[in-house]
């Protein structure tokens, strides 16, 4: 086994491009569990810890750029504006883990628990990759994401971030689990509301092969906010029964299975409450001024 | 390969299989006990330290990626002969019990107590949530950390 240490991105370009079955590592919140079980034995690794040029986020042309080695415990501290992002980071293991753990390690392990990635879903993120050969492509997180641990990644790519457009409007994440930390998530739902486009964006974690989007649900949702006139009158409430629906087409398109830590049931009464819960905060946070 | 690290002050370096993990390396080859080897997974904070003033799972950092940084382990959380007052207050409030969790949880304590000198019981509950005690119930730890922070005042 061998461990490579580039400096900055080109360099890392460059070993990925000559060593295409290296595996990059970062926080090693995930890849050092397997190596410690011996799981795995990756013949070369490459230590992104280094590269700098990963490490940071910036806002540019009404978009985010969000790098992959961003760990949560900077999200944390440096991005409150986005506050569904900042909820599911902070749900991220423990602060040891926060401290280590990235937004990059998230996208190239692809679990389907991945906190950071029902998040990235509901704000549309593109995934960002790089080779040395081909330079820099983009995809939108589901072309990247492909099943669960699998992505789009080329063997001679790194991931280099997420990138989406920013936003106005209330938004939350939320996850079940056995505690308030260190849980994989059994369930999760991030939910996003676009007032430029009167548009609800609901992804759900944990309960499918990937991350998935309610697609119906949010139809149906804008939809009633739409009737009501809501759109333009944040003031004006929406009927229960629209709500109790908006749930159980958000629990619709949940496709979880049982295993050990949740039936398929409970993951679907999980986010059809999880979704209510959502909406009703984003309702109750879009009568106040705070993020206008 | 050869890795150097900064471990409590001073620098040392050992031969490690690039495989293994820092903690590994503190304790198989640089004789530091201090930190524990239990779930190898991140999930118990016995392992805990600091990577370049980082509190972090040493078991989840590579011996490799902490080459030339700065390391410090339970050891390094005091100078002199006596106990840091976060370890007196884990004897006299009673947190201490079959002690196996006791390193991790008076590193983590350190890193809350230096960022948050007068922490509320919420904050102290996040900032200990990745240290596991199988012993005590927690609430003589949580007894321990009122009590270190009323002595130290701010003092770390």
């Amino acid at each position: 086994m061998e461990v490579l240490l580039p400096h900055s991105l080109d360099e890392a370009l460059a070993m990925k491009a000559e060593r295409p079955e290296a595996t990059p590592i970062a926080g090693g919140t995930d890849l050092m569990v397997d190596l410690n079980f011996g799981r795995r034995r990756p013949a070369a690794m490459i230590d992104l810890g280094h590269v700098g040029e990963l490490a940071s986020w910036r806002q540019e042309n009404g978009h985010v750029f969000l790098g992959a080695g961003l760990t949560y415990a900077t999200i944390v501290s440096e991005m409150p504006e986005f506050k569904p992002l900042v909820q599911a980071s902070r749900s991220v293991g423990s602060p040891q883990i926060r401290n280590r753990g990235t937004v990059g390690g998230n996208l190239g392990t692809a679990s389907p628990a991945g906190d950071a990635l029902p998040v990235l879903a509901a704000y549309d993120a593109d995934v960002v990759v790089r080779s040395r050969a081909r330079g820099e492509r983009s995809m939108p997180w589901h072309a990247f994401l492909t099943g669960p641990k699998k992505t789009a990644l080329a063997p001679d790519e790194l991931v280099i971030g997420a990138r989406w457009p920013l936003l106005r409007g209330p938004g939350s994440f939320s996850k079940i689990g056995t505690r308030n930390a260190m849980v994989i998530s059994v369930a999760s739902v991030c939910l996003v509301v676009d007032e430029e486009n009167a548009r609800v964006k609901v992804a759900l974690g944990s309960v499918g092969p990937t991350i998935l989007r309610a697609t119906e649900a949010e139809q149906q949702i804008a939809a009633a906010m739409a009737s009501a006139g809501a759109w333009q009158d944040p003031s004006i409430t929406i009927p229960d029964q629209e709500l109790d629906e908006f749930g159980d087409l958000v629990a619709a398109a949940a496709k979880p299975l049982d295993d050990v830590r949740g039936t398929a049931a409970y993951r679907r009464h999980g986010c059809r409450v999880l979704a209510r819960r959502a909406i009703r905060w984003a309702l109750h946070e879009r009568r106040l001024p705070a993020w206008l | 390969m050869v890795v150097r690290i900064k471990v409590n002050d001073d620098w040392r370096e050992a031969e490690t299989w690039p495989g293994a993990s820092l903690l590994t390396f503190l304790r198989d080859r640089l004789g530091l006990y201090g930190s524990k080897n239990a779930c190898e997974q991140g999930e118990c904070g016995s392992c805990s330290v600091w990577l370049d003033g980082t509190l972090v799972c040493s078991c989840l950092v590579l011996a490799v990626q902490a080459h030339e940084r700065e390391v410090r382990t339970v050891e390094g959380v005091t100078q002199s002969d006596r106990l840091h007052p976060i370890q007196e207050a884990f004897v006299e409030a009673g947190a201490v019990q079959c002690g196996f969790c006791t390193p991790g949880f008076v590193v983590a304590v350190a890193d809350l107590l230096q960022k948050d000198p007068h922490p509320s019981p919420a904050t102290v509950r996040e900032a200990l949530s990745g240290n596991l005690c199988r012993c005590t119930g927690y609430q003589k730890i949580l007894d321990a950390v009122s009590l270190a922070a009323a002595r130290m005042g701010g003092q770390t």
